[in-house]
């Protein structure tokens, strides 16, 4: 039956969720991105609400909740409508949880769900994006070759959120042409973390530049064992993100320059009385709305483990381009006002200008 | 739960549309675009046969899809249909039980019979308050005078069949919204002629007429809704805004009609390109889409994205929500996006696109008036932007 009202519990999720939000992340987003760093009381608190960990079955020391990509962009959209950077923060270790949640081998269950478990938030990460114009996450320049009982990792990687700070990273890697992912713990030879990248959105966000240097993992450590994964549905869960965080900016933007309109008095009235202001941000609203719908649509897909690369696709698309047009109108709406760092809409707009090229830095 | 999948039943009576599309409206699709004006005798007397599977109107999510599938076969035969109509679908948002009763009843018989609504002037579209056709009581009677144009299937309602039309009228002209009201004027009613039949740029199979009423008197109940007309001041528009809810209910099947046209170019375009071997390689990274994919990939979202707006509209409606706000979100987007997906549809096909060999240029011609009728995309916007706004008709003209 079609239905477009989220369950009771999703409700609850979704409200606790804007209230963090609310109360937490929009009162520092602004001082996080001028300083380029995130208060861990903050995303400490936010690892209490369980988003990441909540999904981890009981049999791994977590709650054994139900793992729901649905459930998952209702979540990313609230935490991307308090900051983008912070989300991408909190988010940062369903990055690994996630594909050993679903494609792991049971001895990588056993190794590393337990690790994010506890009360403290544990970073970890993955490594997908390359330092090119035209990255492709299906043809990969980073390789893994056997070599005896060991796979050797060669390569460049960029955009690798935390990793400095990372327990482990999922390091996404060609094997005979084929993406695969590959678990490199801290310290291992081999990995370098380069310096901290300097961006011009999610500035609050630390991303590294990540090299590979004949970089010795076992073979045990391949995502899936002999199996491998399936790397388009993770590629899938991930657009599936990105479309709701770029839904949660643009709606940011959208509420912000809305509520400035109908206040912001020119020629005698509020500019929002004005077609040419009123129908941008009526436009923004019906984008917006049409965005989230399809992301939903699409999620709904993959918790039916159903093939959903058109879906993810098409409203990955979507999305990057309506948050880039959405978060413009809302610097456009405020005018001067809207190029002042006193006001927040030019810190989405820097963000949403991000999305096209985020592929793979978040998933749900 | 948020779920997009369809009960079995739908889905079946959904295939069932998609069939007769196939082959009953492809087949003549070229023809009557061609030969306006006559009568598809043979197709009406086909489509009588659907109304065992829920007929072709309605109001709920099925219904909406089987537009689509309908308007995937070809719009104007669709709206060429017989059935209620817009006409039906203001009774029954605003009918007594009585009326719905009197008046719909005959749309279940085995006649083919039609239903229209005339709200439009020749000085007035959009700005339906200025109306100037006057509805007069005397005693038992209404006595409508006034002329209406662009009056969808109203051939069809008046003169080719036992149907009605809904026509809007001014029962008191200085109190503005408040004195508008709908009334019911059945087909053969002394004082009411069917004139011009206009020549139109697409859906040439749906008729489009003006109705003239000259003394046209019709029964005290036909009127919908309450005749009284609450004078408290100009502004207070309470029960317009009930009568204009009729619109919160058709445009969303406006927006699945959009949809039906803009989904009928883009199967064209992909299976064109498939006998071609051209494929859409949608995980691919946008920096390596050829900008024929591109092109193809936002035609498709653009669709997705009318279509998700459509389905939450017609969903809230069979909940029982308020849509006012959803349904003209649903319908600005699909107007415009069906307007878009089938021009780019001629552009990238070329010389098939612009053919009338094939049906390409006539569903870019169709789709046009899903901008237009039932409120212009600029209207609904406006409708949009006010409840987004939280404005009055005053704070956003």
């Amino acid at each position: 039956m079609i239905s477009f009202n989220p369950t009771e519990e999703q409700q609850m999720i979704v409200n606790m969720v804007k209230q963090f939000a609310t109360d937490e992340m929009r009162k520092i987003y602004r001082e996080c991105d001028e300083g380029g760093e995130i208060p861990q009381r903050v995303i400490d608190t936010a690892w209490g609400l369980g988003l990441v960990s909540s999904c981890i079955p009981e049999a791994y020391g977590g709650a054994g909740g139900e793992r729901s990509v649905l459930t998952g962009t209702l979540i990313a959209e609230e935490l991307a409508w308090g900051d983008l950077a912070i989300a991408m923060h909190i988010l940062c270790p369903s990055l690994f949880v996630l594909p050993i949640l679903e494609m792991g081998t049971e001895e990588q269950k056993k190794k590393y769900l337990p690790l994010f478990c506890g009360d403290k938030f544990t970073p970890a990460t993955a490594a997908l994006i390359e330092p090119r114009f035209n990255f492709d996450p299906n043809e990969l320049l980073t390789t893994a070759r056997r070599d005896g009982n060991s796979y050797l990792l060669n390569g460049e990687k960029c955009y690798v959120p935390l990793a400095a700070e990372a327990e482990a990273i999922l390091v996404y890697a060609a094997e005979n042409g084929q993406t695969q992912g590959f678990i490199v713990e801290k310290g291992m030879p081999g990995l370098e973390i380069k310096e901290r990248e300097k961006n011009m959105g999610i500035k609050a966000l630390a991303t590294y530049e990540v090299a590979l240097k004949d970089c010795r993992v076992p073979k045990e450590n391949r995502l899936g064992g002999d199996g491998g994964c399936d790397f388009n549905r993770l590629l899938n869960c991930s657009r599936v993100a990105l479309a709701a965080m770029a839904v949660g900016v643009a709606r940011a933007a959208f509420e912000y320059s809305r509520d400035y309109a109908k206040t912001r008095v020119a020629f005698g009235e509020p500019i929002a009385s004005r077609q040419a202001i009123a129908f941008m941000i009526a436009e923004m609203a019906i984008e917006i709305d049409a965005t989230r719908l399809m992301a939903w649509e699409a999620a709904w897909l993959l918790d039916k483990k159903q093939e959903a690369t058109r879906e993810s696709s098409l409203v990955k698309i979507y999305a990057d381009d309506m948050v880039l047009t959405t978060t413009d109108r809302g610097v456009q709406i405020l005018g001067g006002h809207g190029y002042i760092r006193e006001h927040p809409v030019e810190l989405w707009f820097r963000n949403g200008r991000g999305f096209a090229t985020f592929d793979g830095m978040a998933m749900v | 739960m948020i779920d997009f999948e369809l009960s079995a039943e739908d889905k079946a009576t959904i295939e069932a549309a998609h069939k007769f599309a196939e082959e009953f409206m492809r087949p003549i699709s070229r023809y009557y675009d061609e030969h306006e004006h006559e009568e598809p005798d043979e197709f009406i007397q086909k489509s009588m046969g659907l109304r065992s599977q829920g007929g072709v109107f309605g109001l709920g999510v099925a219904a909406a899809l089987r537009v689509e599938e309908f308007c995937w076969g070809d719009a104007g035969l669709m709206l060429a249909m017989p059935g209620p109509g817009l006409g039906g679908a203001a009774v029954f948002a605003s009918g007594t039980r009585e009326q719905i009763g009197r008046f719909l009843t005959r749309y279940g018989e085995d006649q083919p019979c039609w239903g229209a609504m005339a709200m439009t002037e020749p000085h007035c579209g959009s700005d339906t308050a200025a109306i100037n056709t006057t509805a007069v009581r005397e005693g038992d009677e209404w006595v409508i005078n006034g002329e209406k144009i662009f009056v969808t299937a109203g051939k069809r309602a008046m003169e080719k069949s036992k149907g009605l039309t809904v026509v809007w009228a001014t029962v008191d002209k200085t109190a503005g919204r408040a004195g508008m009201k709908p009334f019911v004027v059945e087909a053969g009613t002394p004082g009411v002629k069917v004139e011009k039949q206009e020549k139109k740029l697409g859906i040439r199979a749906s008729d489009t007429v003006t109705l003239v009423f000259d003394n046209c008197r019709i029964p005290f109940e036909n009127i919908l809704g309450s005749p009284e007309v609450r004078k408290v001041d100009k502004t207070d528009t309470a029960g317009f805004k009930k009568a204009m809810a009729t619109f919160d209910a058709t445009r969303p099947i406006i927006a699945a009609m959009a949809i039906g046209v803009a989904r009928a170019a883009l199967d064209f375009v992909k299976e064109t390109l498939q006998k071609e071997g051209i494929e859409i390689r949608y995980g691919l990274p946008r920096q390596k889409l050829t900008a024929l994919e591109r092109d193809v990939m936002e035609m498709e979202s653009q669709y997705k994205a009318a279509k998700m707006l459509m389905l939450r509209a017609v969903w809230m409606m069979s909940q029982l929500q308020p849509n006012n706000l959803e349904s003209s979100m649903a319908k600005v987007k699909a107007g415009l996006a069906a307007t878009k997906i089938t021009q780019k549809a001629v552009e990238i096909l070329g010389p098939l696109g612009y053919s009338r060999k094939c049906l390409v240029e006539k569903w870019m011609r169709d789709a046009k008036i899903n901008d237009i009728f039932e409120g212009t995309g600029q209207i609904n916007m406006l409708v949009v932007a006010r409840r987004i706004l939280d404005f009055t008709r005053e704070q956003l003209k």
